[in-house]
C-alpha cells in the first residue's frame, strides 16, 4: 500500500507557485476563516474550535494550543501574540517553506489567534537569515492592512489588530520562547527562568502567547473544517497533520505533511524514497538535533508524539527527521551537533556553557581518532550536571532553557546504540596515536 | 557611517511600530549594516541615540548575534552551512574550496554557519542571505565568482530586507 501526504497546511503552496500573493490567497478561500472566527466570540474560537481540535504546538514541545491560551490571566491588558518563526533547530525546514510559500496563511492564522486571546498587537519573529521570507511576510502584512484584514476594525467587526514582522539576527537560542522575548525587547536572546511563564509575564512583562509558525498556519483550517473534524485526523492525542522535514541520505529529501499516526517507515521509505545509492540505514534522528536517535529497528513505530516520548525515549520535537546511511560515522555526527550546541549556548547557565564546550572537545577527539576508552563514560558522568537523570524522558535539567539538556542527546545516543563501536575505536586508537588534548 | 537621510526616515518609521522603542534595535542594526556593509562604531552610536540607550548596550546586543559584522565593511557575505545534512552531502569540501578561493579578497567574508533550514537542497550556501543549493566545490566557487564580478546582483550584506 502506498503512502500519501495529507496536505492541509501545505496544499496551497504545493498547488500554486504564486501562493504567496494576495490574489492567489483570496482566490483559494483565503481570509474566509478569519471572517468566520470574527463572528464567534473569542472564547468560542479558543474552546469550541482550537481546544476541541486537540491541536498541539508544532514548535517542539507539543503543548496543547488552546490550553496554553487559557493560561492568560483574565482582564489584564495589553497582551501580546508572538509568532515564532526563528526555525533554527538543525534540519528543520518547514517554517521556512511556509513563510516563503504561503505568508498570508500565517497572517490569517495569527489574526485568528490574536482575536481569540484578546490581543491587539501581534509580532512575527522571523529568523534573520530568511531574507526572502521576511520580504514576503512583510508584503503580506502590508497587503492585509490595505485589504482590511489588519489594522482598525478588521473586516468591519470592530476588532483592531496591529501586526509587525520582526527580523532575528542569527541566534538559535532566540527560538526558545523566553529567549525570543528578550530578543524582541531589543536585548541579547537570553532565556528567562520560568515561572513566571510568558502567559503571565511575557513581552514587556505583559501576558503573552508564543506560538510556532506551523501552529498558527493550521488555525484557519481548523476554523474552516471545524475543531471536531480536525480532531478526527491523526492518532490519540496527536491530532491532525504535521509537516516533517526529511533530509540526509534519502532519495527524495523534502517536507512531507502527513496525518499523525503513520510510521517512520511510511515517511522515510514511502515518501522520502528511503536511503539512496542502494545502501542501508545506520540510524536516524526523529525530531531535530535535540532528540535522541533511533535505529532501523524502530522504523515501524508510529509518528505519535506520546508514543515516541513514552516508549522510545526520544521525541518528535520539531519534526526534523535526519537519515544516515551505513557508512556514516555516528561519532562525527555527534561531534558536529555538539559543536552546534556549544556555539549556540547563550552562556547564562554554568552547566550548559561549560558542559557544551567539554562535550564538543571530547567528541572531537573521539571523532578524529584520538578518543580514550573512558571518554564515553566521562561525558555521561559530567553530563549529569546538566541532566541529573539521563534515563528520564524527556530529560530533566539544571538549566534555564531546554538547550542545556539537548546537548546530551547525541552522547546518550552513542551510548545507547553504538557503545561497543565507540569503545572499540577509542581503545584501538589509543594504542596507535598518542593522546593530545584537542 | 550615520544613516542617510532616507534611511533615518525609515529608522524612525521602524521605531514607531513598537510599543517600546528599544524593540527596534535588531531591525535598526540590519538597516545600518545593509547601508554600510558592516556595523561601524558611528552607526551604533547613532542607533543608541535614536533609542535613548548607551552605545555600549548596542554593542553588547550586536555582539551576541552572528549576522552582525563589526570588523570592517564587506560587499559579500558567503555563508556555507556545515551542519549535519549538509556535512554528509559534501559541505566540508564546499566550505574549504570557497574559503580558499576568496581568502585574498578583503571585500568577501566566507563563513561556516549552522543549519540554514534548507537541508532538502544540501549542500547549501547563502550569498548575502540569498539561498543557493550547490552541486559541489567547483560550482560553489563559480557561483560566488559571478557575484564578485557583478554578473549577479546581491542583496545587502544584512539581507537587504524591504522594511516598511
Ligand atoms: C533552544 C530552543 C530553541 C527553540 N527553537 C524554536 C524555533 O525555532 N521555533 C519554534 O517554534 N519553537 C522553538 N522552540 C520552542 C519554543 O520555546 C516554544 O515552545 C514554541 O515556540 C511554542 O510554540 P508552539 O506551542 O506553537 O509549539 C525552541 C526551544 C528551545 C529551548
Ligand atoms: S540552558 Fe544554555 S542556552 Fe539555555 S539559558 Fe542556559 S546557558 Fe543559555
Ligand atoms: S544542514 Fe545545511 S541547511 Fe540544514
Amino acid at each position: 500500500m502506498s503512502v500519501t501526504e495529507t496536505r492541509i497546511v501545505t496544499r496551497r503552496l504545493r498547488e500554486h507557485p504564486d501562493a504567496h500573493t494576495l490574489e492567489r490567497y483570496l482566490a483559494t478561500g483565503g481570509y474566509e476563516a478569519l471572517r468566520r472566527a470574527l463572528q464567534m466570540t473569542p472564547d468560542a474560537v479558543r474552546d469550541e474550535q482550537v481546544t476541541a481540535s486537540g491541536l498541539r504546538g508544532r514548535g517542539g514541545a507539543g503543548f496543547g494550543t488552546g490550553q496554553k491560551w487559557s493560561f492568560l490571566p483574565a482582564g489584564v491588558h495589553p497582551r501580546y501574540l508572538v509568532v515564532n518563526g526563528d526555525e533554527g533547530e538543525p534540519c528543520t525546514f518547514k517554517d521556512h517553506m511556509l513563510i516563503e510559500g504561503d505568508p498570508h496563511q500565517i497572517v490569517e492564522g495569527a489574526a485568528i489567534a490574536a482575536y481569540a486571546i484578546g490581543a491587539h498587537h501581534a509580532f512575527c519573529y522571523v529568523r534573520g537569515e530568511f531574507a526572502l521570507g521576511i520580504e514576503r511576510l512583510e508584503r503580506a502584512v502590508a497587503e492585509a492592512y490595505d485589504a482590511g484584514f489588519l489594522g482598525r476594525d478588521v473586516c468591519g467587526s470592530g476588532y483592531d489588530l496591529e501586526m509587525v514582522v520582526h527580523p532575528g539576527a542569527g541566534a538559535y537560542v532566540a527560538g526558545d520562547e523566553t529567549g525570543l522575548l528578550s530578543s524582541l525587547e531589543g536585548g541579547r536572546a537570553m532565556p528567562r527562568i520560568k515561572p513566571p511563564f510568558p502567559a503571565v509575564q511575557g513581552l514587556y512583562a505583559a501576558p503573552t502567547v508564543v506560538n510556532n509558525v506551523e501552529t498558527v498556519a493550521t488555525l484557519p483550517h481548523i476554523i474552516l473544517m471545524g475543531g471536531d473534524a480536525y480532531a478526527r485526523l491523526g492518532v490519540g492525542r496527536s491530532t491532525g497533520t504535521r509537516i516533517f522535514s526529511v533530509s540526509g541520505h534519502v532519495r527524495r529529501p523534502g517536507n512531507y505533511e502527513v496525518e499523525l499516526g503513520i510510521t517512520f517507515r511510511d515517511l522515510i521509505e514511502g515518501l522520502a524514497g528511503g536511503v539512496r545509492d542502494g545502501k542501508r540505514m545506520k540510524f536516524f534522528i526523529p525530531g531535530g538535533a535535540s532528540s535522541p536517535w533511533l535505529l532501523p529497528d524502530h522504523l515501524d513505530e508510529p509518528l505519535d508524539m506520546d508514543h515516541v516520548t513514552q516508549n522510545l525515549r526520544t521525541m518528535l520535537g520539531s519534526g526534523a527527521v535526519m537519515v544516515f546511511d551505513e557508512d556514516t560515522d555516528p561519532a562525527l555526527v555527534a561531534w558536529r551537533l555538539a559543536r552546534f550546541f556549544a556555539h549556540e549556548s547563550c552562556g547564562k547557565c554554568t552547566p550548559c556553557r561549560e558542559g557544551s564546550d567539554w562535550l564538543e572537545k571530547v567528541l572531537f577527539r573521539i571523532a578524529h581518532g584520538r578518543g580514550r576508552p573512558e571518554d564515553l563514560d566521562l561525558m555521561l558522568s559530567f553530563g549529569q550536571t546538566i541532566v541529573p537523570d539521563l534515563d528520564r524522558t524527556p530529560f530533566n535539567q539544571t538549566t534555564i532553557c531546554a538547550l542545556g539538556p539537548s546537548t546530551m542527546s547525541p552522547v546518550v545516543s552513542l551510548d545507547r546504540w553504538f557503545r561497543d563501536e565507540i569503545l572499540e575505536r577509542c581503545g584501538a586508537d589509543r594504542r596507535r596515536i598518542p593522546v593530545v588534548p584537542a | 557611517m550615520p544613516y542617510t537621510p532616507e534611511n533615518r526616515e525609515r529608522a524612525l518609521r521602524i521605531i514607531a511600530r513598537y510599543p517600546e522603542r528599544r524593540s527596534a534595535l535588531l531591525p535598526l542594526l540590519h538597516l545600518a549594516q545593509d547601508q554600510d556593509g558592516w556595523l561601524s562604531p558611528d552607526a551604533m552610536a547613532e542607533i543608541a541615540e535614536l533609542l535613548g540607550i548607551e552605545p555600549v548596550e548596542v554593542l553588547g546586543v550586536a555582539s551576541f548575534y552572528t549576522m552582525y559584522k563589526r570588523d570592517r565593511p564587506r560587499r559579500l557575505v558567503v555563508s556555507v552551512c556545515t551542519n549535519v545534512s549538509c556535512l554528509v552531502n559534501g559541505a566540508g569540501q564546499v566550505h574549504e574550496a570557497v574559503a580558499e578561493a576568496f581568502a585574498a579578497d578583503d571585500e568577501i567574508l566566507v563563513e561556516e554557519v549552522e543549519c540554514l533550514a534548507a537541508c532538502d537542497a544540501a549542500p547549501v550556501l547563502q550569498v548575502n542571505y540569498e539561498f543557493h543549493p550547490v552541486a559541489g566545490p567547483e560550482a560553489a566557487v563559480a557561483l560566488v565568482e559571478e557575484y564578485r564580478r557583478g554578473d549577479r546582483t546581491a542583496r545587502g550584506v544584512s539581507g537587504g530586507r524591504a522594511l516598511r
